[in-house]
């Protein structure tokens, strides 16, 4: 009894690798680019990979590198972090509801740390209730590869030629793009609420009036304001929510 | 100061993603918070790409490049690493005329 439990939690850890190496390879392409944008904005290769691994958010990040190289104050990362990141609240909530009735309360303490958009979406589509094994398996290669893509890219970053360097700095903009169309284009309040987020960050960078506000405030303020018209305008019903990801 | 910085930026976001899976185990009813919430990320993610993607290269016309190509993929449906990849092979094709 006590065996058959052992080989069931290797196969769920084992399935959870299997799933997880996909993602893995994606961060690692695309943390190459938050590691040249650390160090072009004076990051060491450790400062940056030790952001990547106590972080493991590539949005959050991405703000967090441009307030910090702004000379932004704590409160305003930790607010910049708060609006951005909001958005893992709700799926924490539901990977919550999907989880097997024998995961423990530190286990959750566990698999909290490392629920990405991505991670997320896949542990969301697999069949069956979520196991422990399976959710630690299905983080481990992308928290590497997360990290391991910061160093290389930190470390490489300044040996690239510039045209090389300056196209991978696109990656993560990429990434950001391959999120929002799919969705946009297939519900029409997503379409309308990213371009109300653009229209807003637009004013607020080129009109003269804005410019003492800070990228990551203007990023809380345009976020907050298109969601809020957003969530007033198209409330979403859950039917429509779980056909996401 | 720079390690207190991404440490506080980590403990907010751990608490995020943490405090709902432990604390709060029901399902959140109130519909202007979950509509709020899902469209968070929509709204985060285009407005840190516009304008900002624009500069981001050597130059207006390679972003746009780059831009043009990642949103046909991304129409396309295709995975996240070909969208990106895309993006940065049309920026590099671009950049070298």
């Amino acid at each position: 009894m006590k065996n058959r439990e052992k080989e069931e939690r290797k196969k769920e850890l084992i399935g959870g690798l299997k799933d997880g190496a996909p993602i893995a390879l994606g961060y690692l392409s695309v943390s190459f680019s938050v590691g040249i944008l650390a160090a072009a904005s004076g990051f060491t290769v450790f400062q940056g990979a030790f952001m990547s691994l106590t972080n493991v958010t590539s949005a959050g990040q991405f703000a967090g590198i441009q307030v910090i190289a702004a000379g932004g104050t704590i409160l305003e990362l930790m607010l910049t972090q708060l609006i951005i990141n909001l958005r893992y609240a709700l799926m924490s909530l539901s990977l919550s509801q999907k989880l097997s009735e024998k995961v423990t309360l530190w286990q959750r303490f566990v698999i909290a740390f490392a629920n990405t958009d991505e991670i997320f979406a896949v542990a969301m589509s697999h069949a069956k209730s979520l196991t422990f094994p399976y959710l630690l398996g299905l983080e481990i290669l992308p928290v590497l590869g997360w990290t391991g893509g910061t160093v290389l890219g930190g470390a490489a970053g300044q040996l690239l030629p510039p045209a090389v360097s300056s196209a991978l700095s696109v990656a993560l903009y990429g990434m950001f793009i391959a999120v929002v169309v799919p969705a946009a284009v297939r519900l029409r309040p997503v379409l309308i609420v990213a371009v109300l987020a653009a229209v807003f960050r637009c004013v607020l960078y080129y009109v003269p009036v804005f410019s003492g506000i800070s990228a990551g405030i203007s990023i809380i303020i345009c976020t907050t304001a298109a969601s809020l018209i957003g969530a007033v305008l198209f409330p979403v019903r859950e039917e429509a929510e779980s056909g996401e990801n | 100061m720079i390690y207190l910085s991404i440490l506080s930026m980590a403990v907010v976001t751990y608490l995020i993603r943490m405090i709902p899976l432990t604390v709060f185990q029901k399902k959140i009813k109130n519909i202007w918070l979950r509509s709020f919430l899902y469209y968070v990320p929509y709204a985060c993610l285009t407005a840190m790409t516009v304008p900002a993607v624009f500069y981001a290269t050597d130059s207006f016309v390679s972003a746009c490049a780059g831009v043009a190509v990642a949103v046909v993929l991304a129409y396309c449906r295709r995975s996240l690493v070909t969208v990106a990849a895309g993006a940065c092979i049309a920026v590099f094709l671009v950049s070298l005329f």
